[in-house]
């Protein structure tokens, strides 16, 4: 089975659970006067979920013909591509989300600049660092100074 | 008129407000770069310093600057980095990035300097014209009316519903409403679909998911698949837009331009749809060679939503101006301002204090010029960002996009949100889905259901569709847009078949 029919599987089994809670769950919650009113909560997921479902189905059983287009990027051969690094940065991605608020904002910055251009095979040290400090200082500048949004800039057992 | 128009000119000329437009554009410029900075929290940070100013003419040129600059700023990374950071631009980047990858980023960014210059001053021509009689027009609109605006909108999807495709961009489309019926629904207040998670409670943010679909998978791809050498990543040629380019979407710009406008004056509607519909309504204009390209870097697809959402940008002061009924988030701002400033606007704005209201609509007119004058040759340095080496700028979209979805939310759950949605678009790009309809039903859903749900109560039904000429009427204006290109392509297919079985 192809991947577009994968993910179509998933996606049915995402509208079926959408649909069970739109259907029977929800309405239990509800207080009696909304009761009245001509439309719930509930009313327009459980159009959605129908329509969902029924687009779901179509792909799901090939109705559709498709042609089949030539891919940028055949996913069957994904070996073949810089996965390493892809999985890597998304890795790196993650690792800034969780250390931003603890480690502070510039440190976390930097070594993420830093450590991404790494990734990607960047060995020239002093030009990474320093292109990395200096975006960092100007953008922490920008949001923090100019435009008067906190980010937490040193590691929290510094202080705020 | 011409009377007030020599005020206007006489306020807006002066060498201070000329300078506040310059300054305002500026600023709009580069903060609208940053994804997540759009212009409506732009305007809100220049508030305390127009506010501050005192002169109520001076201050309004001032963030008129700043909006239109914002505006362009937000088409320039939806054009270079695939990164819409305002809802508005989203449809920029459908022809736009294909252009700049395609080592067009200059003429891409000129098309749009031009098309946002045109739209925002045939806007303005057409609000100094018509700002009286289409006060009224906005208030013909009801909840059951924008309702059917919405499913209009929601009909661009048709547009990237290739052979094969309308089952694949309905799913995308569907996925998006649901995304947005997650988190407290303003009519309701009651959380659906959040799991109990807190950080649901307020639904998925708009920023994240743009950058999710489209910015990360973009750069997942530059990653995975870097370019040979010799190709024309990077390079910037073709910054001059030809004649026979300029003869092509001059009639884009010009219908969308009025499109745009009248979509803008609709409070609540604004430049969105204006920019997903004149996107829709150009595909299905343009010849069948044309319509292939679109998608890929066409000319048109580009100036087509960047028209009309200047257009609409400058329509949304109609009812401000007149009414006194600001009809998006950045107009209920500025309306803001104005009160700040002791200026009331409303039916009596013209009367009491003319110079205002003329003040404004030249401070458009010298805006939009402003911004073309300082942007043009601005561009090839602009679009020198793709020629940053990419071990280095792959890093920076990155950072961009997180810094933009934390900007939006201050919040560092939204960031783990982001890179989980950014793997599943990836999964999606892979297996041929269509993501722009997905995020085209998010950012409409919201809306959709709310009108949905109040024409519902105030008709206690669905009795509203029939009831209303004008909803029927847009009703089936939005079933031709979606049923016309697959008509068309099947009567293609019998026409090829034809020919096939005459052989």
């Amino acid at each position: 089975m192809a991947l577009d029919r994968w993910i179509a599987l998933i996606l049915l089994g995402l509208c079926l659970a959408y649909g069970y809670t739109a259907w029977f769950a929800m309405d239990a919650g509800l207080a009696p006067f909304m009761k009245r009113a001509p439309i719930w909560p509930s009313t327009f997921p459980k159009v959605l979920s129908i329509l969902g479902t029924i687009a779901c189905l179509i792909i799901l059983m090939g109705i559709e013909k498709s042609d089949v287009k030539e891919a940028e990027i055949d996913y069957r051969r994904l070996h073949e591509y810089k996965l390493g690094q892809a999985v890597l940065l998304l890795l790196l991605m993650v690792a800034y989300a969780i250390c931003l608020r603890p480690v502070g904002f510039i440190i976390s910055t930097i070594s993420f600049l830093f450590l991404g251009a790494f990734i990607l095979g960047e060995r020239k040290w002093l030009l990474m660092f320093s292109v990395a400090v200096v975006t960092t200082l100007i953008v922490w500048y920008l949001v923090q100074q100019v435009l008067g949004i906190y980010m937490r800039p040193l590691p929290g057992i510094l202080g705020d | 008129m011409l009377e007030g128009l020599l005020i206007g000119l006489q306020t807006a000329l002066s060498f201070q407000n000329l300078a506040m437009v310059i300054a305002g554009c500026l600023i709009g410029t580069f903060i609208g770069m940053l994804p997540g900075l759009g212009p409506m929290s732009i305007i809100a940070i220049m508030i305390p310093i127009a506010i501050s100013m005192g002169d109520a003419s001076a201050a309004l040129i001032l963030l008129a600057g700043v909006y239109y600059g914002a505006i362009f700023g937000g088409s320039t990374s939806s054009i270079l980095l695939n990164a819409p950071g305002v809802a508005g631009t989203v449809a920029s980047s459908f022809d736009g990035y294909p252009m700049a990858r395609q080592g067009k980023a200059g003429k891409a960014l000129t098309i749009a300097a031009v098309s946002s210059f045109a739209g925002g001053t045939i806007g303005a021509i057409l609000l100094m014209v018509f700002a009286p009689m289409l006060s009224s027009v906005a208030l013909l609109f009801h909840s059951a009316e924008y309702f059917a605006l919405m499913v209009v909108g929601l009909s661009a999807i048709a547009a990237f519903a290739g052979t094969g495709q309308v089952a694949k961009a309905m799913i995308m489309t569907v996925f998006g409403l649901i995304m947005a019926t997650v988190g407290e629904g303003a009519l309701f207040n009651l959380p659906r679909f959040t799991g109990g998670v807190m950080d649901l409670q307020s639904g998925f943010g708009f920023i994240t998911l743009a950058m999710a679909m489209f910015a990360l998978p973009e750069a997942i791809f530059l990653v995975l698949k870097p370019k040979t050498k010799g190709s024309a990543e990077g390079e910037i040629r073709e910054l001059r837009i030809t004649p026979a380019e300029a003869h092509a979407i001059a009639p884009v710009i010009g219908r969308q331009s009025i499109q745009g406008f009248f979509i803008g004056v609709l409070p609540g509607a604004g430049a969105t749809i204006a920019s997903f519909l004149g996107y829709a309504v150009e595909r299905n204009l343009a010849t069948k060679e044309e319509q292939a390209e679109f998608g890929k870097g066409s000319i048109k697809g580009l100036a087509a939503p960047e028209t009309a959402n200047n257009a609409a940008c400058t329509g949304s002061f109609v009812p401000l101006l007149t009414l006194g009924i600001p009809g998006s988030g950045t107009t209920a701002i500025l309306l803001g301002a104005l009160i700040a400033l002791n200026v009331s606007p409303g039916p009596r704005l013209m009367i009491d204090e003319p110079q205002i209201f003329w003040a404004v609509i030249m401070s458009m007119f010298i805006g939009n010029l402003v911004l073309l004058i300082l942007n043009l040759p601005l561009i090839p340095y602009i679009a020198k960002v793709l020629s940053i080496p990419r071990n280095f700028l792959i890093p920076f979209i990155l950072f961009f996009t997180l810094m933009g979805a934390y900007i939006g939310q201050n919040n560092a759950t939204e960031l783990l949100i982001l890179v989980g949605f950014g793997v599943c678009a990836t999964a999606l790009k892979f297996a041929d889905y269509p993501l722009a309809p997905l995020l085209i039903g998010f950012i409409l859903g919201g809306m959709l259901e709310n009108n949905f749900s109040r024409s519902m109560q105030l008709y206690d039904g669905v009795a509203f569709i029939w009831e209303r000429p004008m909803t029927l009427g847009l009703l089936v204006i939005a079933a031709i847009l979606i049923l016309l290109p697959s008509y068309r392509a099947r009567r293609a297919r019998h026409r090829a078949d034809g020919v096939a079985d005459g052989d």
